[in-house]
């Protein structure tokens, strides 16, 4: 008797651990990922190469309502070569687009810095377009012990 | 609204100068509620645009991922003496303009 309530519940433990790797193989099967859909309507479904953008965070922010922030693309910021715009992503953000740059060759440096919201740690995205139509992107892991954005259900 | 823009005292013609600014703003995300459970509605600061001596050097767009009091800071190259001109618009439709002088030295 005791026996059998024992299989019973292991064979109920070995079910509830199988429910997350069901869920994670149905969000797969799903085509619609909102970041990508994101990404791909800032480029325009042009392709993003990882490299000459450089995100500068701390490692660890204390505190999610104000991370410093940092982005330098390499570039000579010429009229003929020069960055467009640089846009900035959180992946974990309630509203993944934090901001959208817009530089021209007078800047003669293509870097910009602010302080952003972070919702949690999370790899910070940025997308910078040349004016030879191209996209690149760098990255920045930030583990933010407090997030902001905690009144958000 | 209170705002500051931070420009070095002097720069040479065709120097690199770092262009800093600063706006008083909550940038409401929208997200928050008030004591009595209502919603606070978003307010950020959703255009940002900069003009050295009326030519546009840098425009921001900007969303509730950006910090409150928003601080922003890039590059340009200094021409001529003059002004650099902040300019911005919040959700409510609220502007706000700011001004810092710069003397450009020849050579």
């Amino acid at each position: 008797m005791l026996k059998r309530a024992r299989r019973r519940f292991f064979s109920f433990l070995a079910g509830v651990a199988a429910l997350p790797l069901l869920a994670a193989r149905a969000a797969s099967g799903q085509p619609a990922d909102p970041f990508a859909d994101l990404v791909r309507k800032i480029t325009g479904g042009a392709a993003v190469k990882p490299g000459r953008v450089t995100v500068d965070t701390p490692r660890l922010a204390d505190n999610g309502h104000s991370v410093p922030l940092s982005v330098s693309v390499e570039s000579p910021m010429t009229a003929a070569d020069h960055v467009r715009s640089i846009t900035l992503l959180s992946p974990r953000n309630p509203r993944p687009l934090m901001a959208t740059f817009h530089l021209d060759p007078a800047a003669g440096r293509a870097q910009v810095a602010t302080r952003v919201r972070l919702n949690g740690s999370q790899r910070v995205l940025a997308i910078a377009q040349l004016s030879d139509g191209s996209f690149w992107s760098g990255v920045a892991e930030v583990e933010v012990t407090e997030s902001a954005c905690l009144d958000a259900t | 609204m209170v705002a500051r823009v931070q420009l070095p005292a002097t720069a040479k013609a065709g120097e690199l100068i770092e262009v800093r600014i600063t706006i008083q703003h909550p940038m409401e995300t929208g997200f928050r509620f008030e004591l009595g459970g209502k919603p606070i509605p978003k307010n950020v600061i959703n255009s940002l645009l900069v003009r050295y001596n009326g030519a546009q050097i840098f425009r921001a767009e900007m969303g509730s991922g950006i910090a409150a009091n928003p601080y922003l800071q890039f590059h340009t190259v200094a021409k001529q003496s003059g002004e650099i001109e902040v300019a911005w618009i919040d959700d409510n439709g609220e502007r706000g303009v700011e001004k810092a002088a710069l003397a450009v030295t020849s050579g």
